[in-house]
């Protein structure tokens, strides 16, 4: 029984701005106004993301910057398996080459440049460059990363849908299970499908290369930890909702409750999990390479593993950039995604 | 009590015998409902009236079979047109659930799903009935629309809730629930949150849809707003129905010494300088008044002017133009529908916004333009009581400690003078000291709001800002705390700006009155000119709209002694919160 | 009836609860108390393992390699013959440090950001929240990876990686909270009272929103224990013979085909010691939430 007194932000939010007995003017799709408008936020969130990538790019360059010691140095001792020092007359052209020897200020120009123009550098070990190296191996990588956001999708709606308030004991068996693989290793869940399903079971191949069977278990190692956090917060978020008053009229209408939660609750309540595979997608790609240790598969794991240890520092860098890339790609979808689910955020 | 026919005698649709309903098992059962009966007639209306915990929501959910899972619902007869609704499944529910019954529940904001047109909800109910083709659910919503009086329903059909104006989403949602021509029509506290001038509309068609012949159920806290339709009333309290009859003696006799003094705290028009809740005059203190200073008003405000930008950039006027001055011991009224701007100006009072034109003065001094510094300790001049206390508390701090917090250390230099001091507030408002360990969560509504009030006299202020401070309380409750008010002014001589939405609350407790629209004020003068004869066409309206209830005489609405001590008394065991 | 105006009633329907238990026992929830066992127990084989592993966690036997778990070693040997579960026990300490460590990193960063920026608002806060945003962009584990490279493989490394990689999550929810508590009525009730700005930060403010960093911290460990082992897992964290959680696994790792349990026995000591900790962390929260906030 409660008045909303609103303040003024919500004032000036409210449709058409006042109220009162005379119908509000609603806004027309297509006015000048309003597509200058989209016009403007597009631009907006474009050049958000620009700014992002501006200052991952900025962070990564003096991360490489920090390096300990002459680079010059552990080239030549990376090259040669062997520790030791070096002569000027050694080192200047390793420094000529990858331009150590210029002021810090014009390595970071000339990098932020290379970006601009899609050059990654140049691997220290395997002389290639970068982006040439992983277009050559993430293929994998990336079907990998897909099927696990779609298995994580369809466990964590399934999963929702089917328990949430279902009465304490199977809302109870649900959450748990959320917590429960929320938390889950990948190497642990991996080597655990591995040996129950590969090695014990003979159901899936145990190197599966890049056959669909052999997609099955990493799929599901990278994608059942997501199911749970995913799980987590669409559970919270649909809860809520099945209380609002919208969904008792739906039922008051004659509605069952297998419809009110597929065709009006859902629709609320997974804003959150499309934020958060926004922020996963990275994740995933990331946990992909322990994933791909684990089942031995191809795709960028290895490569980045090698890179790491032979301080490989432009490949590694590379593939952090282009995470940064395919975050900030991802992060305008889910803003598309959210226009699309709720129309209400398109005018405002 | 049974009621074995309709009073006027015509033909039922509806019969409830003996209903019981519970949540929870064994230890845990709590009974909800306990031997309610009532009978409806088609073209007829049956107002269920109560206050919050009454079991009137749970009573009419019962007649949809929406009371949940853990509930148990047990009845010696529940009959919809001669049909029992006695255990049925789920899926008998169901075919009953829009067709043979249609449910309204509160405000379409929330009671229409925000995502979809307003027609595909329509539609929907259509569907779920196998109702028609696609086409023809299509057409028959818009009919439907222009039935409960939208104008240009094929447009309006394809908008979403946010989209259309409070009044006509109001109306789409009538037209959801009268989709497939129920029977009997449900609405449950259907005008709750609503602008007043809204609330008029949609009891416009509730009454249109009785008129079709219509068997309407009414559930509601507000006895004025059932008035207008119901031919019957009940009146339920914790559970049971305490009377029940004809509206129109109900009214004009109430028989129950409850609906006496529910009927009695209703403020209004002619409640004013009655006291609205049986609990005597509180005796005075005896505390010396607060300092004089001479003749000025406390609080004037010139041509306040604030705007804001929205989030499309758009920059828009809250408040215009607007002017007051509030004398001592006075109470201003501040009164207008949301969106009106009364909050703003509350704030713009309080200096905790700054106007972009206009100034303020309190105490003769300016109050805005200033620096915060200069403003600091005349902060104690003027305090604020807002709608909802609970947030304006410190969830870590105890009672005692917000009260503490409201002392000046000058005024009150020893641990002892502030304990003293505390004591003496609580007391003012009608609180004992067992209150000052508790957290204002574990406390009632009614005790938070005496609470926030006592941490605004805490610094012995001129004037409070009372910002909608009982629209959030129930009937009775709200009735103390208006007695309180007016006995605190009384006592200490504090001036109040007091913002409602609410005309009844209004009339009773303020000497003069600014009526506010669109930012900007309308009418002002003193209460009795400005409510009883407005000459702005807004006004009028607003007048207009408001739902009234003739006032019984006092003798009518006298209680026995015995009554006035159980019901008077502010409850003081706490509310033990979950 | 002694009297018949309720007073509305703050408790949502159906919370009824059970009256005859005493409190203490109706508070102790299974799930809640198993979690304390296994966080009590590791906790006793950071100070004493000695106490809950008699054998030593190097001694060899090459006659007993790579044994299933069994009576004798209820984890197993690994390939060098060492009993598996002394190995976990004695890893624990480490493994815990690195959690420690990595959160407390962590959370200085968040707090520094999210107070710095939900106090100031404007530009800075603008500022900060950016750089909050895209420092999400970087994954914890790759962010470990560009660490080792750069600097390469050690326990600083990894605290540091994980710590930096975890805190952008922390720092936006202090941020939040901050800006919650600031735009609260009692905040505003507040400065209509004439209190001077510090003494609200330092009434209000700043012990409200640093409430949640008591289960940021328990979430935070458990979380920073999981990724740093991942790091190791790929050989990148603390390397062998020490019997460090992380340096386990990837010692197992290739005998996976072989003997499962040199994976799954230190795994699952990371699993449910990163579990109790959550359980602890969230039945923290919903106190946190249910007796202090709204």
């Amino acid at each position: 029984m409660s008045v909303s007194t609103p303040t003024p932000a919500e004032v000036a939010a409210a449709p058409g701005g006042a109220k009162g007995p005379s119908p509000s003017r609603p806004p027309v799709a297509g006015t000048p106004r309003r597509s200058l408008r989209i016009a403007r936020r597009v631009g907006a969130r474009l050049l958000g993301a620009l700014a992002v990538l501006w200052a991952a790019a900025t962070f990564v360059f003096f991360v490489q910057a920090l390096l300990p010691g002459s680079r010059a140095t552990l080239l030549l001792n990376e090259a040669s398996g062997q520790q030791q020092s070096y002569s000027k007359a050694q080192l200047l052209p390793v420094e000529k080459e990858y331009g150590f020897n210029k002021p810090l200020i014009v390595q970071y120009l000339d990098y932020i440049g290379g970006l601009a123009h899609g050059n990654f550098g140049t691997s220290y070990t395997q002389h290639q460059p970068v982006l040439t190296i992983i277009s050559r191996e993430v293929g994998p990588t990336l079907v990998l990363t897909g099927a696990a956001l779609a298995f994580a999708w369809v466990i964590a709606l399934a999963l929702t849908i089917a328990t949430a308030k279902r009465g304490r004991f199977v809302s109870a068996l649900g959450s748990g299970f959320e917590i429960v693989t929320a938390g889950l290793p990948y190497y642990w869940l991996g080597v655990i499908l591995l040996v129950v399903f590969a090695i014990d079971l003979k159901v899936f191949p145990v190197q599966g290369g890049t056959s669909l069977a052999g997609l099955v278990l990493p799929a599901l190692t990278l994608g059942i930890p997501l199911a749970g956090f995913i799980g987590q917060v669409t559970r919270d978020e649909f809860e809520k909702v099945l209380d609002q008053p919208f969904v008792t009229s739906a039922r008051a209408r004659g509605m069952g409750d297998l419809g009110v939660r597929l065709q009006h609750v859902l629709r609320h309540a997974v804003l959150p999990a499309v934020t958060l595979s926004g922020w996963a997608l990275g994740a995933l790609i990331s946990g992909a390479v322990i994933v791909e240790s684990v089942f031995a598969r191809p795709g960028i794991g290895n490569m980045l593993v090698t890179a790491a240890e032979s301080r490989d520092v432009p490949l590694v860098s590379g593939v952090v950039m282009l995470v940064a890339v395919v975050y900030v790609l991802a992060n305008l979808l889910v803003d598309l995604a959210y226009v699309a689910i709720d129309p209400r955020l398109s005018g405002a | 009590m049974r009621f074995d026919q309709e009073p006027d005698g015509t033909r039922e649709l509806l019969r409830v015998e003996n209903l019981n309903v519970g949540f929870g098992e064994g230890r845990h059962a709590r009974p909800v409902v306990k031997g309610v009966s009532f009978s409806l007639s088609a073209g007829r209306c049956l107002a269920i009236v109560g206050e919050s915990g009454s079991g009137k929501s749970v009573t009419a959910r019962t007649l949809v079979g929406l009371t949940g899972g853990r509930s148990h619902v047990q009845a010696d007869r529940l009959e919809l047109g001669g049909r029992s609704l006695i255990g049925l499944r789920d899926r008998q529910w169901r075919g009953i659930r829009g067709s043979q019954v249609g449910f309204i529940l509160q405000d379409a904001l929330v009671s229409l799903d925000q995502l979809r047109p307003v027609g595909k909800e329509i539609e929907e109910a259509l569907r779920l009935h196998r109702w028609g083709t696609s086409r023809t659910r299509r057409q028959r919503a818009v009919e439907l629309l222009e039935m409960v009086g939208v104008p240009e329903p094929e447009v309006r059909a394809r908008q979403r809730p946010g989209e259309l104006s409070g009044g006509l989403r109001q109306r789409a949602l009538i037209a959801s629930a009268l989709a497939l021509d129920p029977p009997l029509v449900i609405a449950d506290e259907p005008t709750t949150a609503l602008d007043v001038t809204i609330q008029a509309q949609v009891l416009d068609q509730l009454e249109a849809t009785k008129r079709r012949g219509k068997a309407l159920i009414l559930i509601s806290h507000d006895l004025a707003v059932v008035s207008r339709l119901a031919d019957t009333v009940a009146v339920m309290n914790d559970g049971r129905i305490l009377e029940y009859g004809r509206a129109s003696e109900l009214f004009a006799a109430p028989k129950h010494e409850y609906t006496k003094a529910l009927i009695g705290a209703i403020p209004s028009a002619e409640s004013r300088g009655a006291r609205l809740s049986p609990a005597p005059r509180r005796v005075a203190l005896g505390l010396p008044p607060r300092r004089e200073t001479a003749g000025g008003p406390v609080l004037e405000a010139e041509g306040l002017i604030k705007r804001f930008r929205g989030p499309d950039g758009i920059h828009r006027t809250v408040v215009d133009e607007v002017s007051f001055t509030l004398g001592q011991g006075e109470t201003l009224g501040i009164v207008g529908e949301s969106g009106s701007g009364k909050t703003t100006t509350a704030r713009l009072a309080l200096a905790l916004a700054e106007p972009d034109e206009g100034a303020v003065r309190l105490a003769g001094q300016p109050w805005t333009g200033i620096s915060e510094k200069q403003r600091r300790e005349r902060r104690r001049q003027i305090t604020v009581v807002y709608q909802d206390p609970l947030s304006s508390f410190d969830p870590r701090w105890s009672v005692g400690q917000v009260l503490l917090d409201s002392l000046s250390p000058t005024e009150h230099p020893s641990a002892a003078a502030r304990k003293k001091r505390v004591l003496e507030l609580l007391e003012l408002v009608g609180l004992q000291e067992e209150h000052l360990t508790r957290r204002p969560l574990q406390l009632s509504g009614g005790q938070r709001q005496r609470v926030a009030i006592a941490r605004a006299l805490g610094p012995a202020p001129r004037a409070i800002v009372c910002d909608e401070p009982v629209s959030a309380l129930d009937v009775s409750i709200q009735a103390q705390v208006l007695d309180l008010l007016a006995d605190l002014q009384a006592e200490l001589g504090v001036s109040y700006l007091f913002i409602s939405h609410d005309l009844g609350v209004i009339h009773h407790i303020s000497d003069r009155v600014l009526v506010m629209s669109e930012g900007r004020v309308v009418e002002h003068g003193f209460s009795e000119e400005v409510l009883t004869r407005p000459r702005h066409p807004y006004t009028q309206r607003l007048v207009a709209s408001l739902p009234t209830l003739e006032r019984p005489t006092p003798d009518v609405l006298a209680l026995t002694p015995e009554s006035r001590r159980s019901l008077g008394a502010p409850r003081a065991r706490a509310v033990q919160a979950a | 009836m002694s009297s018949v105006f309720s007073a509305p009633s703050a408790a949502p329907p159906l919370a009824g609860r059970p009256i005859s238990l005493p409190r203490w026992l109706r508070e102790l929830r299974p799930g809640v108390t198993l979690a304390s066992f296994v966080i009590a127990f590791f906790l006793l084989a950071v100070i004493a393992p000695s106490l809950l592993a008699s054998r030593s966690p190097y001694a060899v036997d090459l006659a007993n390699t790579l044994r299933a778990p069994s009576i004798h070693h209820i984890f197993g040997t690994d390939e060098s013959g060492r009993d598996l579960y002394s190995r976990v026990v004695y890893g624990a300490r480490e493994s815990l440090l690195i959690g420690l460590g990595a959160t407390g990193v962590s959370i200085a960063i968040s707090i520094v950001l999210g107070v710095t920026a939900g106090l100031s608002g404007g530009i800075l806060d603008g500022a900060i929240s950016r750089g909050i945003e895209v420092m999400f962009s970087f994954p914890v584990l790759l962010l470990g990876l560009l660490f080792v490279a750069v600097f390469g493989p050690s326990i600083t490394t990894e605290i540091i990686a994980v710590g930096i990689g975890t805190a952008p999550g922390y720092a936006r929810m202090i941020r939040g909270q901050v800006l919650a508590v600031r735009g609260s009525g009692y905040v505003e009730a507040g400065r209509a009272l004439g209190h001077r700005h510090r003494r609200i930060v330092r009434r209000h403010i700043f012990p409200n929103a640093m409430r949640p960093l008591v289960v940021i911290f328990t979430l935070g460990v458990g979380q920073s224990i999981v990724w740093a082992s991942g790091l190791a897992f790929l050989g990148l964290g603390v390397a062998p013979p020490s019997p460090e959680w992380g340096a386990l696994l990837n010692a197992g790792r290739n005998f996976v085909t072989q003997a499962w349990w040199l994976e799954v026995m230190p795994g699952l000591a990371i699993v449910l010691f990163a579990l109790s900790l959550t359980t602890i962390g969230r039945s923290i929260q919903q106190k946190l939430e249910g007796g202090l906030a709204r």
